[in-house]
């Protein structure tokens, strides 16, 4: 790296820095490659995502963050490479097996199920149904206490993401907001050990912003791990604990989020992509978060009373 | 003309067992589309391997009824894998291309003359029916009243194919109220979003697939047992008038295709019996009377292209549950 002195962190083994060893990985992974054509979308040599932590994976547009995310789900396959969840090998895995093993994800573009109600999106989120094999299917007393079981804690998610008013209506008549919760409540029906969120954030409006925040450091409370993308710095400066950069397919920079954006490499990873971006912004961005955290804060206050 | 001559056949072809037959195929893609997502176009390719399935075991090997009967279903189910397993993983547009050549397919080998010792050729195959009216328990005299009155073979059919109609639907029901369901209706929707929450999105639609061709290989065998197999009835427009009969009706309802089917039969009687009278009776002059059999084609495709713009939902359908962008 460019820095000339050795940076350590209590989360990593060794010196901090791009593909850096962490005390205890969740996801590891090798020499993952994805060509779409002549084109390198994913070149990453090795990345290990901590666990039981928030990390960001952050980066300009076209960065490959999105493809690398459906590279590590099974919902795109690589050309070269591996990593493991858990120790278990995950390359060339189905996605539906690999969302079985305990990572589960949500899409950029939201894909709350419209015409199926709240609750019927939030029951299909839920693991081990025995209603859902053909057969058993026919016979409702083979299936109706597990179906009772998911369905309180349907209730208790939908409470907890305060979408409980809207539990009978069809998603489709739910805001943009809404659906993102939705769809991550819904992901969490299956007591996931790594959620990953790409661009939870995206078109949500603010209020609802500080909810979302609130309940993905939920998440890191109750021992689960949280991978997302996002491109709004003043989240991840806000909620993540680790931040991984990536440019132009490759892990440019890792680091903590108060360090990481003091990187050469992100820097020039952003403003090569962005020669228009005002240092005031950087600022205001940092006073933005300050009140936000304030914000927070009393709310986090309010809530406890 | 006789309007009650006329009143009386349309309401007699209400719950004629071809009636039955067109009900059962569409539940069979209204579990393929309807409720799965799955665009099949070659519900006749399923009505004839039933069909053929049936009438060739029973002819060429002489399996009695039962036998016969399974052959159909297991012919069905083995049709059905053939076309899923490479179309299943594509997109939906795959599948509808591969079912509607598929259909044409097996329409051409079956009256290929090469084939004619097994299959009949061109002249289909007859008398298939002997070892089915000779399990009928019933005793002989005529069965039901005014419009329905049923011989004793006839109330036979009658009872076999509103039987299997009615074990189709309560199977439906049960489904769709399921878990099962649940996941289907969510994969009819968002593959991917289905995908991401853990569950198989290619067994469940090749698991749709083969229970709505079942039901389409014994619509088929309903569909011949008052009748000969005649390799014309199996093309495209059959498939049509099954459409034709489930959006009526409504896709994604229990109910729909059986009202569909008797609401589509009794509408193309009705309109046979009245245009072709008025054509007899020289009060319509400018079409002859096989014009007048013809044209109520021609009005079921406006019916069915109003009937998707208007009403997409169906007579029975939710139109937030099931609209035409699937």
């Amino acid at each position: 790296m460019s820095e000339p002195t050795v940076v350590t962190h209590p989360l990593v083994v060794g010196p901090v820095g791009p593909g850096c060893k962490k005390v205890d990985p969740i996801v590891i992974a090798d020499g993952v490659v994805r060509r779409f054509g002549g084109n390198t979308a994913v070149h990453v040599e090795h990345v290990e995502v901590p666990r039981g932590k928030i990390t960001a994976l952050i980066g300009p547009n076209g960065a490959g963050k999105t493809t690398f995310f459906n590279l590590l789900t099974g919902f795109d396959k690589p050309n070269e490479g591996d990593w493991s969840f858990n120790g278990q090998n995950l390359g060339n895995v189905p996605a539906f097996k690999v969302a079985r093993r305990g990572m589960v994800r949500t899409f950029q573009l939201t894909k709350s199920l419209g015409r199926l109600t709240v609750l019927q999106n939030m029951l299909l989120g839920a693991t081990k149904q025995p209603g859902e094999n053909v057969f058993t299917a026919l016979f409702k007393p083979l299936w109706k206490s597990r179906e009772e079981e998911i369905t309180t804690r349907a209730d208790d998610l939908l409470a907890r993401f305060k979408l409980d008013a809207k539990r009978e209506d069809y998603a489709a008549s739910l805001s943009g907001g809404q659906r993102k919760l939705l769809e991550m409540a819904r992901a969490l029906m299956s007591e996931p050990e790594l959620v990953m969120l790409d661009e939870p954030m995206a078109g949500v409006n603010p209020a609802l912003t500080q909810s979302l925040l609130g309940h993905i450091k939920e998440l890191k409370n109750d021992g689960t791990s949280v991978l997302f993308v996002e491109h709004d710095m003043h989240m991840v400066r806000h909620i993540s604990d680790w931040v991984i950069v990536m440019a132009e397919g490759k892990v440019v920079a890792e680091g903590p989020p108060e360090t990481v954006m003091d990187d050469q490499a992100v820097i020039d990873a952003y403003l090569g992509a962005h020669h228009d971006t005002d240092l005031g912004d950087m600022i205001e961005q940092k006073s933005v978060a300050e009140r936000a955290r304030r914000v927070e804060a009393k709310e986090a206050s309010l809530a406890d009373d | 003309m006789d309007f009650l001559f006329v009143l009386n056949n349309a309401l007699g072809v209400a719950l004629s067992p071809t009636t039955a037959a067109y009900a059962l195929a569409a539940i069979g893609i209204g579990v393929h589309f309807g409720y799965a997502g799955l665009l099949n176009f070659g519900q006749a390719g399923f009505m004839a391997i039933g069909a053929y399935a049936f009438g060739i075991t029973t002819l060429t090997l002489g399996f009695p009824f039962p036998l016969a009967f399974l052959s159909a279903v297991v012919a069905s189910v083995v049709f059905a894998l053939i076309l899923g397993i490479p179309t299943l993983r594509l997109r939906a547009d795959y599948l509808a291309i591969v079912t509607i050549a598929s259909a044409e397919i097996v329409r051409y080998i079956v009256s290929t003359t090469g084939l004619s010792d097994v299959t009949g050729g061109a002249s289909g195959l007859s008398a298939f029916a002997g070892s089915f009216q000779a399990m009928n328990p019933l005793p002989g005299g005529s069965y039901g009243f005014g419009p329905w009155t049923y011989s004793r073979a006839e109330f036979w059919v009658f009872l076999w194919g509103w039987g299997l109609v009615a074990i189709a639907t309560v199977v439906v029901w049960l489904l769709m109220r399921s878990p099962w369901g649940r996941v289907v209706k969510g994969i009819r929707e968002d593959e991917d979003a289905v995908r991401s929450l853990g569950k198989n999105v290619y067994a469940y639609k090749m698991q749709a697939l083969v229970l709505g061709g079942v039901f389409g290989s014994l619509a088929g065998v309903i569909f011949i047992l008052p009748r000969a197999i005649q390799p014309t009835n199996y093309a495209t427009t059959l498939t049509f008038f099954t459409w034709t009969i489930l959006l009526l009706g409504g896709a994604a309802t229990v109910f729909g295709p059986i009202i569909g089917s008797m609401i589509f039969w009794v509408l193309l009687v009705l309109t046979e019996g009245v245009i072709g009278g008025l054509v007899r009776a020289d009060i319509i002059t400018f079409i002859s009377t096989t014009q007048a059999g013809q044209i109520r084609f021609v009005l079921l495709g406006l019916a069915l292209i109003l009937l998707v713009v208007f009403r997409p939902q169906g007579i029975f359908g939710n139109k937030k549950e099931l609209s035409f962008n699937v």
